[in-house]
C-alpha cells in the first residue's frame, strides 16, 4: 500500500511534473522567478495550497457533485458535474481568503515570507489544474491528497531550478532582443526536454 | 488612427499579450500540436475575453471594490462553461484533445488581466474591443507556433498533407522534435526575438553589461 502511494507521489513530482510537463502555471512561473528566494517562497505557497484545495474539492466531488453523489442525503439520480468549475474555483478563493487570515493571526512567520504570492496565486492554473486532473483520473480522497502534494513539489521543485538557472544568466553576454522573456522561454524549453527524460522511467 | 481601431489593433504587434504582457502562456504551449485543435482554442479564447470584458464593464460601477475579483472570476467561469458544454455538445473530437485546457481558460492570465486593467475602467464598447484585439494578439502568436509545428512535425496542414511523407511513399522525414510540447517553448523565443529585432522599443535592458575589452582600449589610446 505505501508503495502504491510513493509511486502515486514520485509520478506526480518527476513523470508528470506539473510545470514542465503540463505547463500550467506558467505565467507566475516565468515572472517570479528572477531570484531563487523569492522562487522558494512561492513554491512552498503552492505546495501548501496544492495539499489543502486538491482534497477538499476531491470531498466536494465525491459528496455533491458526481453522479448520483446526493444519495446519501436521499436524492438520487443527481448529475451536478456541469458547476463543477465554477465550485472549485470559489472553493480555491474561499481556501486562499481562508489561509491568508490564519497565517495572519497564528503564524506570522511565513505569512511575512509568503506576502503578496498568496492572494496572487487564486488565478495561477497549476492550482486548479491539478483539481481537474484530479477529477478527470478519479482520485480517491488518499490518492488526492499525495497527488496534490506531490504536484506542488514538483512545481515548487521546476521554479527553485529555473531561478537558480536565471540568476547566473543575468551575467551572460545575451542579443539585445532575446535578453529578458526570450532567454527565459528558450531555458524553460530546455528544461523541459531534460524532464521529459523522466518520462521513459517506469514504476 | 481612430482610438477604437487603435485599441483593436494595438495587441496584436506592439502590445502582444503573450510576447510582451506574459499573459496566457500555459495554454500557448499545450495545444498547439495541431493547428485546428488551436484554431478553436483561439475562437473560444477571444469570445470569452472580448464578452468577460463586456459584462465586466457593464456592472463596474456596481461592484464594490473588496469583492471585485470574485464577481469577476464568476463571470469568467459562467462564460467557460458555457463554451466548454457548446464545444462537447458539437465537436466531441477536439474537446477530448483538448482535456482540461478548455476549462483552464477561467484561470488564463488575460481573461483575468484585462477585465481588471482595462474593463474595469472604460466603457462597455471600448472594453469589447480590447478583449477582441486581445484574443487576436493571443490567437497570432498561437496560431504560428501551431502552423511551425504541425508543418515540420507531421507534414500536414489542417489535416491537409501539404510535404508528403516518406511513410506515403513522399519525400519528407517528419521532424519528430516538433511534436514534443517542449519544442513551442523554443519557437515562442524565437518569435519573441524576431518581434523584439523588429520592434526595437520592446526589447529589455540587460541587467549587466559586459566590460569593454581592456586589451583594446589600451591599444586605441596608444
Amino acid at each position: 500500500m505505501f508503495e502504491y502511494y510513493l509511486t502515486l507521489f514520485i509520478e506526480a513530482v518527476f513523470v508528470e511534473n506539473i510545470a514542465l510537463a503540463y505547463f500550467l502555471g506558467m505565467c507566475t512561473f516565468l515572472a517570479i522567478s528572477k531570484r531563487v528566494n523569492a522562487a522558494i517562497g512561492l513554491g512552498i505557497t503552492v505546495i501548501f495550497l496544492l495539499t489543502l484545495t486538491v482534497p477538499i474539492n476531491n470531498l466536494i466531488y465525491t459528496y455533491f457533485l458526481n453522479e448520483n453523489a446526493l444519495t446519501w442525503i436521499g436524492i438520487t439520480g443527481t448529475d451536478l458535474r456541469f458547476v463543477g468549475l465554477i465550485t472549485y474555483i470559489g472553493i480555491i478563493a474561499a481556501v486562499v481568503q481562508i489561509l491568508e487570515m490564519f497565517l495572519d493571526k497564528y503564524v506570522p512567520f511565513l505569512y511575512n515570507a509568503l506576502g503578496i504570492y498568496l492572494p496572487l496565486i487564486t488565478v495561477n492554473c497549476a492550482i486548479l489544474g491539478a483539481s481537474l486532473f484530479m477529477v478527470e483520473r478519479e482520485l480517491l480522497f488518499v490518492e488526492s491528497v499525495v497527488y496534490g502534494f506531490g504536484a506542488g513539489t514538483g512545481w515548487a521543485l521546476a521554479i527553485i531550478a529555473l531561478a537558480g538557472i536565471r540568476e547566473r544568466l543575468k551575467y551572460a553576454d545575451i542579443p539585445s532582443g532575446l535578453e529578458g522573456l526570450g532567454i527565459t522561454f528558450l531555458t524553460v524549453g530546455l528544461m523541459c526536454f531534460g524532464f521529459m527524460a523522466f518520462g521513459g522511467i517506469s514504476l | 488612427m481612430s482610438k477604437a481601431k487603435q485599441i483593436l489593433l494595438n495587441p496584436i504587434f506592439n502590445d502582444n499579450p503573450i510576447a510582451l504582457q506574459v499573459l496566457g502562456v500555459c495554454s500557448a504551449l499545450a495545444v498547439t500540436t495541431n493547428l485546428y485543435v488551436t484554431l478553436i482554442m483561439c475562437l473560444a479564447l477571444t469570445l470569452v475575453v472580448g464578452f468577460s470584458n463586456l459584462f465586466v464593464s457593464i456592472v463596474r460601477n456596481h461592484i464594490p471594490s473588496n469583492i471585485r475579483i470574485i464577481v469577476q472570476i464568476t463571470i469568467i467561469a459562467s462564460l467557460v462553461v458555457i463554451v466548454d458544454e457548446l464545444l462537447q455538445a458539437y465537436d466531441y473530437e477536439s474537446s477530448k484533445t483538448m482535456t482540461v485546457f478548455v476549462a483552464l481558460i477561467v484561470t488564463n492570465c488575460i481573461v483575468m488581466g484585462r477585465a481588471e486593467a482595462f474593463a474595469m475602467q472604460n466603457t462597455p464598447f471600448l472594453s469589447f474591443l480590447d478583449g477582441i484585439g486581445n484574443g487576436l494578439g493571443y490567437s497570432v502568436i498561437l496560431i504560428l507556433v501551431a502552423a511551425v509545428r504541425e508543418l515540420l512535425g507531421a507534414g500536414t496542414l489542417l489535416n491537409y498533407e501539404i510535404l508528403p511523407l516518406i511513410q506515403n511513399n513522399g519525400w519528407y522525414t517528419g521532424n519528430n522534435f516538433f511534436l514534443l510540447p517542449p519544442s513551442s517553448f523554443i519557437i515562442i523565443a524565437l518569435l519573441i526575438w524576431g518581434l523584439r529585432a523588429w520592434k526595437k522599443d520592446q526589447a529589455e535592458e540587460a541587467q549587466f553589461k559586459v566590460a569593454e575589452n581592456s586589451l583594446e582600449l589600451e591599444e586605441s589610446k596608444m
